[in-house]
């Protein structure tokens, strides 16, 4: 499989707080890598180094054939990003925002009207177009942020907490639009929704105490987990006997 | 320079999609009138020219131009919005020059809007307009040097009324560099080679030469060099931040 994401022995330091410790995994093209592991294991910092907002203190990160610390703004072209909280401009109104997002992204002409038009339908934001982002509701905000993500077609996607705030409708069209667009994408969400990563992932990755943990992958019947076979249903019974074993 | 034009053209907008810009557009016309009409004592000079308006200028720009550029970084800083806008593809140059672009280009639509002043001595007498011209283009460039300097501050702090506070101090020192307020201080123990180097920062200074009408090729590379040393430090800044 053709890797389009290659974190090789990753480290985050904050001072002398270690925040990642010597993480190594691949993404590949049509994979659905669900990031796990509880409240400051280091996933959302791992995340920040794919997509070039943090420099790793030691390793090296590929993205798409280019390298995030020598090639920053080659590796951020190939990149759609979520951030945590889905950060945007709080006084444009989420047209303005989107429009910002298509001149940065270098988007012209009927490919930019088509883009545009694409993401707003998918993403169900046409109702709060010209709405100023910081009078949307949380669930709006994150689809505008999502909508700004996947404006370019890029195809590798990183989202933190993609459905974090949403309703449970939403969350299931979250989830349906992000497994739409998995077969041709590396994707890589993180989550503290286990049955997301069964209704989505095709691969989890467990980080703790900002060590990876454990990999796990759907298996015939339910999950593989680490060394854990996993029923359907029961991950958050295994997250929570590996996760409470590493702390 | 496409991104350049499309952070410059957020920035811009930010200023107009919040009442700030009109309320700091009319305070700053408000003021500006204040100081030249009654503090300046403009119709009992008897002189047609801006002298009275481009004595004060620096002072009001001490505090206004601050104001101006301590939202710059550190409401991106605050808001969250800097992650999104350093994982997008732009260059850190490019980000900070956009943004300084930006609140440049709100000053000088501010100050442009002080033409009626250009008008009144024009119409009560025969002004050197290449004099009156001089102050502005002179004012612009140190504003640009307020603004550079702020824009720095703005992006090491996430707190905006911080950004605010330093950035004046930091000015007013730059301001007044060649004054006797800051030169005491170095007198008799510092060579006078170093005298003279705090004291040809001076913004009072180079501006003074400008408003006089003459402008030295030398006062203006002072602001813009001043200008690009402080974006520069100001990219630094964001910089070391991702390394953190």
């Amino acid at each position: 499989m053709e890797a389009m994401v290659d974190v090789r022995n990753v480290v985050r330091r904050f001072g002398s707080f270690l925040a990642v410790d010597d993480v190594s995994f691949g993404v590949g093209r049509g994979e659905v890598i669900g990031f796990l592991g509880p409240n400051g294991a280091g996933k959302s910092t791992t995340m920040k180094m794919i997509t070039g907002f943090l420099l790793p203190s030691a390793g090296a990160i590929n993205v798409g054939g280019y390298d995030v610390v020598a090639d920053p703004i080659e590796a951020k072209r190939n990149i759609g990003y979520l951030p945590e909280g889905a950060p945007a401009y709080p006084d444009m109104t989420s047209r303005q925002f989107l429009n910002f997002i298509a001149d940065i992204r270098h988007l012209d002409g009927p490919v930019r009207r088509r883009r545009l038009d694409l993401v707003i339908e998918q993403t169900h934001i046409g109702d709060v177009l010209d709405q100023p982002i910081d009078t949307l509701s949380k669930g709006y905000k994150r689809r505008v942020g999502l909508a700004q993500a996947i404006l370019h077609d890029p195809p590798i996607l990183v989202l933190d907490e993609p459905t974090d705030g949403l309703d449970p409708n939403q969350k299931h069209e979250m989830r349906g639009l992000i497994g739409s667009m998995a077969a041709e994408k590396a994707i890589i969400i993180s989550t503290h929704i286990l049955e997301e990563v069964e209704a989505i992932c095709t691969r989890a990755i467990i980080i703790s105490h900002g060590r990876l943990v454990a990999e796990g992958w759907p298996e015939a019947e339910g999950w593989r987990l680490g060394d854990l076979q996993v029923e359907p249903g029961r991950l958050d019974a295994a997250f929570r006997q590996i996760t409470g074993a590493a702390a | 320079m496409r991104d350049l034009f499309a952070v410059f053209r957020r920035e811009l907008g930010g200023y107009f999609a919040t009442p700030l810009a009109y309320v700091f557009i009319v305070m700053f016309l408000f003021v500006t009138g204040i100081f030249t009409f009654f503090v300046g004592n403009f119709f009992a000079r008897g002189q047609a020219d801006l002298k009275a308006f481009f004595l004060y200028l620096p002072w009001l720009y001490l505090f206004f131009l601050p104001a101006i550029s301590m939202r710059l970084w550190a409401e991106e800083r605050k808001g969250g919005t800097i992650e999104l806008l350093l994982t997008l593809p732009v260059g850190i140059g490019t980000a900070v020059l956009g943004k300084f672009l930006a609140a440049w280009a709100f000053t000088g639509i501010a100050l442009a809007l002080t033409f009626p002043l250009w008008l009144t001595i024009g119409w009560l007498g025969s002004p050197d307009h290449g004099v009156v011209l001089a102050g502005y283009i002179g004012s612009l460039l140190m504003a640009g040097g307020y603004l550079a300097i702020g824009s720095c501050i703005s992006a090491m702090t996430k707190n905006q009324v911080i950004a605010f506070v330093v950035s004046v101090v930091v000015c007013f020192a730059f301001s007044v560099a060649g004054s006797p307020m800051v030169t005491s201080f170095f007198v008799g123990w510092t060579p006078q080679v170093v005298l003279d180097a705090i004291a040809s920062f001076s913004f009072l200074q180079h501006f003074g030469a400008i408003t006089d009408g003459v402008i030295d090729l030398r006062d203006v590379i002072f602001f813009i060099s001043l200008i690009a040393l402080w974006l520069f430090a100001n990219a630094v800044v964001v910089d070391a931040n991702k390394a953190g």
